[in-house]
């Protein structure tokens, strides 16, 4: 018993000291500015990418239910804690505290919206808690275009037309300005907080799904029905997973948000495409394995502003700017091909043949 | 006035959702799979039109036959390199995120080939458009061939379904694969023939849709893709009547949020009532309660 407990606190801590080594390596080169200005501008997406990966792989691989939602969790930490920040810029000076606080904010209302789709979706299995999620997503994208709050002397003002129905006074200033999203917000993101919350994000998750709680969260994935005759509350665990996932989702949210001055709500950053890129991340670092889906993303963009910046200095290769103009083609082959090859039967048991490993059974 | 033109227009919209429905209805009934590409299948489909239109200057219903034939071999070639493979695989979720694959390479090639700007479709119905009460209300020619080509096709299908003997198999596939599969029916060409009629139903609805609305782009099939799903989600999966009520009432859903609520939170709406009829009546309209056996 003992072994096994070391066993999982050393691949934990390989598993942390991936994220620290890249960030004592990527840190000084960016501070010295060693770095090309396209890949430094991708340190924090790194990070968000990172803790959106890790959150939806603990929806995906653990808990075992596809979420297309994710962007949407993302969505509502993001414009939660830019409204947060963007009203307190004038009183709280601190960036460091204010982004705490925005982090705090934008994380809690991800979790409260998990908890309130994740009641009566999660009743729900398999094809259609994936398309109730994708809905979800969908949903909070429209919602956001909608809103449109501002703030006067009386205080709030808030509307679902337009920014003129808000009927600011004098010296009014619209806040959220519908599809104009939020503007002139504090950029608070930077690749140390990104670090300490890929850190975090990775403390919640592995210290989780390595209790007791985690392995009741399994148990409900690989046989729903054994898992309830042994007495394990199935809905408490499954929404204790879900509401987790989105309330990382939203701190993911917070630090892509603090990383713009502009925040919009589109189809590219927090829709269904947002939430697939995501879901390839966490495929390609292999469903389930954590490890795997911090590793991913990041390899994934570096591969990519390898490509785009060897192409730039090429001039003409056309292999090369084919790579680089059609990357989501690329994902979308490595993604069949990988489930394929990874969870194809007849493919299983090849691989259980060269490999000589015992014939796992899933029945009974 | 104003109120029985959204319904037309509404009835109009949720014929094509009925034809996109019964592909997914029937896939969902035999092969237990999401397919998630049904709605680039469409795109394909319009694309296949508008080339045979525009560049080889075919006429319309050749064009079309062509793009249903297009259709029936991208169906049945995905199902084969893509879905087959993984049937009987440990976790459900491995054919449905290949599914988004799928789809996602069907978008891209289309990005690739045509490029990302829109095409403006041409109609393919040459029918001028029928005004009744004194021009108050106008019904377009693509309204009408929507509608009778929904019919038909219902119509056509519950034939093929209860009075062939490849539909019987359909039927007992999708009750029973073990069973069916000890009877003596290929179940793997059953579920191919699936494929087959679904994609070239795709074909039909892809033509239909950019004839009414008349842009095309790489990610036209994506969202009335979705929408289909929950109309026949509303209607009760698996159930062919049950895909075209559900259709249809969609389409008025839409139409309506439209028209009265708010037109950029339609779709909002639309999703809403999958929402709502998943934790009411989760079967659908039409739909039988399925059983889970331990």
């Amino acid at each position: 018993m003992k072994k096994t407990i070391s066993r999982t606190a050393r691949q934990n801590a390989i598993t942390y000291g991936i994220v620290l080594a890249f960030f004592a390596v990527m840190q000084p080169l960016a501070m010295t500015g060693k770095l090309s200005s396209s890949l430094s501008g991708l340190l924090i997406p790194f990070c968000y990418y990172v803790v959106l990966a890790v959150s939806l792989n603990l929806t995906v691989g653990i808990l075992g239910e596809l979420s297309l939602g994710h962007a949407g969790f993302m969505c509502v930490g993001a414009f939660a804690s830019a409204f947060f920040s963007k009203c307190v810029q004038g009183t709280i000076t601190n960036s460091l505290v204010r982004f705490l606080l925005a982090l705090l904010i934008g994380s809690a209302f991800a979790a409260l919206f998990g908890i309130l789709i994740g009641i009566p979706v999660l009743r729900l299995r398999g094809d259609y808690l994936a398309i109730v999620t994708l809905a979800f997503g969908e949903i909070i994208k429209n919602l956001v275009n909608v809103l449109f709050i501002g703030r006067d002397s009386e205080g709030i003002h808030f509307s679902m037309k337009d920014s003129l129905s808000l009927h600011l006074g004098e010296g009014g200033e619209v806040l959220v300005n519908g599809p104009q999203g939020i503007s002139g917000i504090s950029r608070d993101s930077t690749f140390i907080l990104g670090t300490i919350l890929v850190l975090l994000t990775l403390f919640i998750v592995l210290r989780l799904i390595q209790s007791r709680d985690g392995r009741a969260i399994m148990a409900i994935r690989d046989n729903r029905i054994a898992a309830e005759s042994i007495g394990i509350n199935i809905t408490k665990y499954k929404l204790m997973a879900f509401t987790v996932s989105a309330a990382l989702a939203g701190a993911g949210g917070v630090l892509y948000a603090h990383n713009l001055a502009t925040l919009t709500a589109t189809s590219k950053n927090f829709g269904y495409n947002m939430s697939i890129m995501i879901l390839v991340y966490v495929v390609m670092g292999g469903i389930g394995n954590i490890r795997g889906s911090v590793i991913a993303p990041v390899v994934l963009n570096l591969v990519l502003d390898y490509f785009l910046r060897k192409f730039q200095l090429m001039g003409d290769s056309p292999v090369l700017q084919f790579l680089s103009d059609n990357r989501m083609l690329i994902y979308a082959i490595v993604l069949i091909l990988i489930m394929v090859m990874t969870w194809s039967p007849k493919m299983v048991e090849k691989r259980n043949a060269l490999f000589g490993r015992r014939k796992e059974s899933k029945e009974g | 006035m104003t109120f029985l033109n959204y319904l037309i227009s509404g009835i109009s919209l949720g014929s094509v959702y009925a034809i996109i429905a019964l592909g997914y209805t029937m896939v969902y009934g035999i092969a237990k799979m999401l397919n998630f590409a049904h709605g680039d299948v469409i795109m394909v489909g319009a694309y296949t039109v508008f080339v045979a239109m525009s560049s080889s200057g075919l006429p319309a219903l050749p064009a079309i036959l062509l793009s249903m034939a297009v259709c029936t071999v991208l169906g049945v070639v995905i199902e084969r390199v893509a879905y087959r493979p993984l049937r009987g695989a440990a976790s459900p979720l491995a054919v449905l995120i290949t599914a988004i694959g799928v789809s996602y390479l069907l978008q891209n090639l289309a990005l690739l080939i045509f490029g990302s700007n829109t095409k403006s479709f041409s109609t393919v119905v040459p029918l001028s458009p029928l005004k009744l009460a004194g021009g108050q209300i106008t019904i377009s020619g693509e309204t009408i061939v929507t509608i009778l080509a929904s019919i038909l096709i219902v119509v056509g299908l519950s034939l093929f379904i209860n009075r062939t003997k490849p539909g019987q198999a359909m039927l007992a596939v999708s009750e029973d694969q073990g069973a069916a599969k000890l009877m003596g029916i290929n179940v793997n060409g059953t579920i191919a023939l699936t494929f087959a009629i679904g994609s070239s139903l795709a074909a039909i609805a892809g033509v239909l849709l950019c004839s009414a609305y008349p842009s095309l782009t790489p990610y036209t099939g994506s969202m009335p893709g979705i929408k289909a799903f929950v109309a026949a989600v509303f209607g009760g999966i698996g159930s062919i009547p049950g895909a075209m009520i559900g259709g249809i009432l969609l389409g008025i859903i839409e139409i309506f949020g439209k028209a009265y609520i708010s037109s950029q939170m339609a779709d909002a709406i639309v999703f809403a009532v999958l929402i709502i009829v998943l934790l009411v009546k989760p079967t659908g309209i039409l739909g039988k309660p399925i059983r889970e056996k331990v």
